[in-house]
């Protein structure tokens, strides 16, 4: 794959959406770069990830600990484990840019996290940043920014 | 049928010296007399004044379940007003904060009020001629809370004119706040941004004490902080430990580290864990800080200002701070088994930027709802909240090195897995419970 198809990009994103509706977090995992960023901004428009604060800045350190962790015998507040759902509308590309190595997507989604009796329901616009490595598209940077960002939530304990 | 309203002795009856019960945590009637009387006998934090930096600017929170507003007024100083129109009641402002200019200017009929709450107008004031308004409550405009302090920019209230003044309610414990204020190489914090609000269904009270729960890091996050501390093990060798594991992995300290911490409890439920060390002690060093610390302070203040690292810092009733990294938590109660929590990070001004950094990475780390750390915790209060319904056993234990010849309200060190601190906090709301009862 030199450049992807624009195709091949909108189901790329589709299909990350489906691994962590399954609990495949391992192929998750893989489909991101190692230099790779999963974002959630706590303030409307928020520019800066570092000096101001987010719900979640997670390198892929930070994304491989989650996962062992949601596996741990003694992840308790995952006994039982929680489910989720994606309801996405088709990805739009925003931007490709083949001599960058760079495509950048805007999915509107709703994520729904179940756990004992209950249901929350997030909606939220995620904008992914593709790059192809090895002739594989892979996620270098994953933004998901929720309708109500600065909200109180309970937990959130899977991945958008 | 009230079982504790009006009943001095049932209420002083729900704590013993090293036993609560469980009322305390899930009774309907105990709640709403925590919010008439604690929350009203005791000094509130209610917001930074870096929250309102000029006239007009105003930030609502609430003390107990009142909303109130922190307002800078047209002299500069910060009032502290209830968030109503003396009128109807309609509430003021509708965003959490904001600039109001001038004045206040209810929505609802257009009476206006002066950045202190004091009335200045209304619409067709004729028709209140000769009806008496002046002397009505509502003719005295919004009302202010009556004792205000501005401790170095923490802004504190109290209602009621029970209880102690500022400096008696606090007392030493404010060296944990200036502390955290001294880090900055000009002693100035600012608020730095908005804060990460978690909701969870359980009581205000068993956040507060987790505070100095120093028996449970190592078991509760073993999921957490062990995976981090698993997961890094595995990293190729000569990698540099990256923050998020320098901030993740003394948690996951034996007890012996724990107990040599030690603990401070001083008087009206105030206290703190980390009196030698603390979980905050081994960060890395960010380069450029140290120097700039020693040309305000001088190297001998400089080190003995960064060489305290206060693990939490409980300010009664329900308020934490963490000096060494600059972030307070807050525990809004909402009902006997719901509660907000709301963490609030600071710039040390005049400080490398990477201090805010470490600042902002331990607040998603650790006390978002999306934080796994977090996750921890709040399933253990929710399975507590729901245990206590348990009719067998009525009583929480808090016995940990307890000593039935305990002093209260005093100043005392001890041994840093001890749960006196808690029974500190417990003998403090009994106190500010029935004082004005
Ligand atoms: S309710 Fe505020 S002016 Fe009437
Ligand atoms: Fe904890």
């Amino acid at each position: 794959m030199t450049s992807p198809t624009d195709k091949e990009i909108i189901d790329f994103v589709i299909h990350e959406a489906r691994l962590l509706d399954q609990h495949r977090f391992e192929e998750w995992l893989a489909l991101y770069t190692d230099d790779a960023y999963y974002w959630m901004p706590l303030e409307w428009g928020q520019t800066d990830p570092k000096l101001v604060g987010s719900l979640m800045y997670e390198d892929k350190l930070l994304l491989q600990i989650r996962v062992e962790r949601l596996k741990g015998n003694r992840t308790f507040s995952q006994k039982p484990k929680s489910r989720c759902h994606h309801v996405l509308q088709t990805p739009q590309i925003d931007s490709r840019d083949d001599a960058k190595n760079e495509y950048v997507t805007w999915t509107p989604m709703h994520y729904v996290e179940t756990r004992h009796d209950d249901q929350q329901l997030y909606a939220a616009w995620a904008t992914h940043t593709l790059t192809v490595v090895g002739g594989v598209l892979k996620i270098k940077l994953k933004r998901v920014d929720l309708v109500n960002c600065e909200a109180a939530f309970g937990n959130i304990q899977l991945f958008m | 049928m009230a079982r504790y309203r009006d009943n001095v002795e049932a209420v002083r009856n729900l704590v013993r010296p090293a036993e609560v019960h469980r009322d305390v945590y899930i009774d309907d009637e105990v709640f709403q007399l925590e919010m008439e009387h604690l929350f009203a006998n005791t000094w509130v934090y209610i917001g930074h004044d870096s929250q309102v930096p000029n006239p007009g600017d105003y930030f609502g929170t609430t003390i107990g379940l009142q909303p109130v507003l922190m307002v800078r007024h047209t002299d500069q100083s910060v009032k502290v007003l209830f968030n109503r129109c003396p009128h109807k009641g309609t509430r003021i402002t509708t965003e959490t904060c904001g600039n109001t200019g001038k004045f206040f200017r209810c929505p609802y009929h257009a009476w206006s009020f002066k950045t202190d709450g004091s009335l200045l107008a209304i619409p067709l004031k004729k028709g209140y001629e000769n009806t008496g308004l002046e002397q009505s409550h509502a003719g005295q405009g919004m009302t202010p809370v009556r004792h205000v302090h501005n401790y170095r920019g923490f802004v504190f209230a109290k209602i009621n004119d029970f209880g102690q003044g500022f400096e008696e309610f606090f007392g030493e414990s404010l060296s944990s706040f200036d502390n955290m204020i001294d880090r900055s190489p000009v002693g100035k914090l600012e608020v730095a941004g908005l804060p990460l609000r978690y909701m969870h269904n359980c009581n205000w009270k068993m956040l507060v004490e987790n505070q100095t729960d120093t028996c449970h890091p190592m078991v509760a996050h073993e999921s957490s902080a062990g995976t981090a501390v698993n997961v890094w093990k595995n990293a190729p060798p000569g990698t540099r430990k990256p923050m998020a594991v320098e901030i993740f992995a003394p948690f996951m300290s034996p007890y012996e580290f724990f107990e040599n911490m030690g603990i401070r409890v001083w008087p009206n439920g105030h206290g703190h864990t980390g009196v030698h060390h603390s979980i905050h002690s081994d960060y890395s060093a960010i380069p450029g800080y140290f120097e700039k610390m020693v040309a305000a302070y001088g190297e001998e203040r400089a080190k003995h200002i960064l060489g305290e690292n206060r693990h939490n810092t409980v300010y009664f009733p329900n308020l934490m701070i963490k000096g060494p990294i600059q972030l307070i938590r807050l525990f809004k109660p909402l009902a006997p088994n719901k509660t907000l929590v709301e963490s609030y990070t600071f710039r040390l001004v005049d400080a490398p930027d990477v201090l805010l950094e470490r600042t902002q990475m331990y607040n998603r780390l650790i006390n978002a709802p999306t934080s796994v750390v977090g996750h921890d915790d709040l399933e253990m209060y929710e399975r507590a909240q729901e245990g206590l319904h348990v009719d067998a056993n009525q009583w929480v234990n808090v016995q940990r090195l307890y000593d039935p010849a305990e002093p209260v309200d005093v100043t005392a060190e001890t041994n840093g897995t001890t749960e006196w601190q808690m029974r500190n906090q417990f003998h403090a709301w009994q106190k500010f419970m029935t004082m004005s009862m």
